[in-house]
């Protein structure tokens, strides 16, 4: 035990009193911490799911689009067709803060130096196929960011839930009971020696009175 | 300003390239692991990156894990889904809550 054998004073006793009731509420507060945790991950997960689900399985459909496309297009023009890019994805990142997670949010912005809509890169030589993909690609990416952002949530909330239940139970199962058992041993020693001391006094009481 | 990158091989980013995304066209693990620390000091927020190489270089994305960014996320390759980017979402939640309760 971590605290074994602290004097047997009132002194003592009295810290050792206060702590436990500081280690109760604080008991409370992480429980009920954990338990809001706790509903705010599983709404964020299966939000999540759904999300990835869709996400997935439009990505599935674009990267064949892909695929189509390089197979009609000459690796090479296809290559430079994308390879500088006319637009450039940036993102903005803001932090929130939730039950003292700090969660970060995510907006996506795109600047182009075409005009709207123009896929970046001339269409003579690349097919068809190539620029449906492309733009479904655009179209995903609001999801995509959504998707990222969300997922780090639950992440990030899934590493303060283990946290916070560690710290749970290390209250409910460690401190407290050593707290008590200590408060006990405390206050029977200092019972037994208020006991010697009144048996002490009637003895002595005694004697006086027989010497008198 | 914060960038997004993507890491995977070539035929699976080519279209991220399109959208301007920050893009490693890597082909085994170790340069994916290295392509996502690069992304990462080079001031990628989000890096998308294809299931293969997550799997491959899945220790580099771990130290990522806690912190709030960059959020290092698993998407489908060329070669479609296997799953492991739910496998992620599964681990998570049976770490936070003890046992699979939405996978079931």
């Amino acid at each position: 035990m971590a605290m074994a054998h602290v004097n047997p004073t009132r002194m003592e006793l009295k810290k050792l009193k206060g702590r436990l009731t500081t280690a109760r509420r604080g008991h409370k507060l992480l429980k009920d911490k954990r338990d809001e945790l706790m509903r705010r991950f599983l709404l964020a997960v299966r939000e999540n799911k759904e999300l990835r689900e869709r996400v997935e399985a439009e990505l599935d459909a674009i990267n064949r689009s892909f695929s189509a496309a390089a197979a009609t297009t000459d690796p090479r023009f296809l290559r430079e067709a994308l390879a500088i890019p006319k637009k450039r994805a940036e993102l903005k990142v803001s932090y929130a803060n939730t039950m003292s997670v700090t969660v970060p949010v995510f907006q996506a912005d795109i600047l182009s130096t075409g005009a709207e809509g123009e896929p970046g890169y001339g269409l003579a030589f690349t097919s068809g196929e190539l620029d449906e993909a492309v733009a479904a690609l655009s179209r995903l990416l609001p999801d995509l960011i959504l998707l990222a952002e969300r997922e780090k949530t639950a992440l990030l909330l899934a590493e303060e839930i283990e946290r916070t239940r560690r710290r749970v139970n290390a209250l409910e199962y460690i401190m407290i009971p050593q707290y008590e058992t200590e408060i006990k041993r405390i206050s029977m020693k200092l019972d037994e020696n208020e006991r010697g001391n009144t048996t002490r006094l009637m003895k002595l009481k005694d004697l006086i009175l027989v010497d008198r | 300003m914060y960038r997004i990158g993507a890491v995977g091989d070539r035929d699976s980013v080519l279209g991220f390239l399109a959208l301007g995304f920050e893009v490693a066209e890597v082909r085994d693990g170790e340069e994916a692991a290295g392509a996502v620390h690069m992304l990462a000091a080079n001031g990628c927020a989000v890096i998308f990156i294809t299931e293969k190489y997550a799997e491959a270089a899945r220790d580099a994305i771990e130290g990522y894990k806690a912190k709030a960014i960059p959020a290092v996320i698993t998407v489908p390759g060329a070669g479609g889904s296997q799953g492991v980017g739910m496998a992620a979402l599964k681990s998570a939640v049976e770490r936070a809550v003890g046992a699979d309760i939405l996978f079931k």
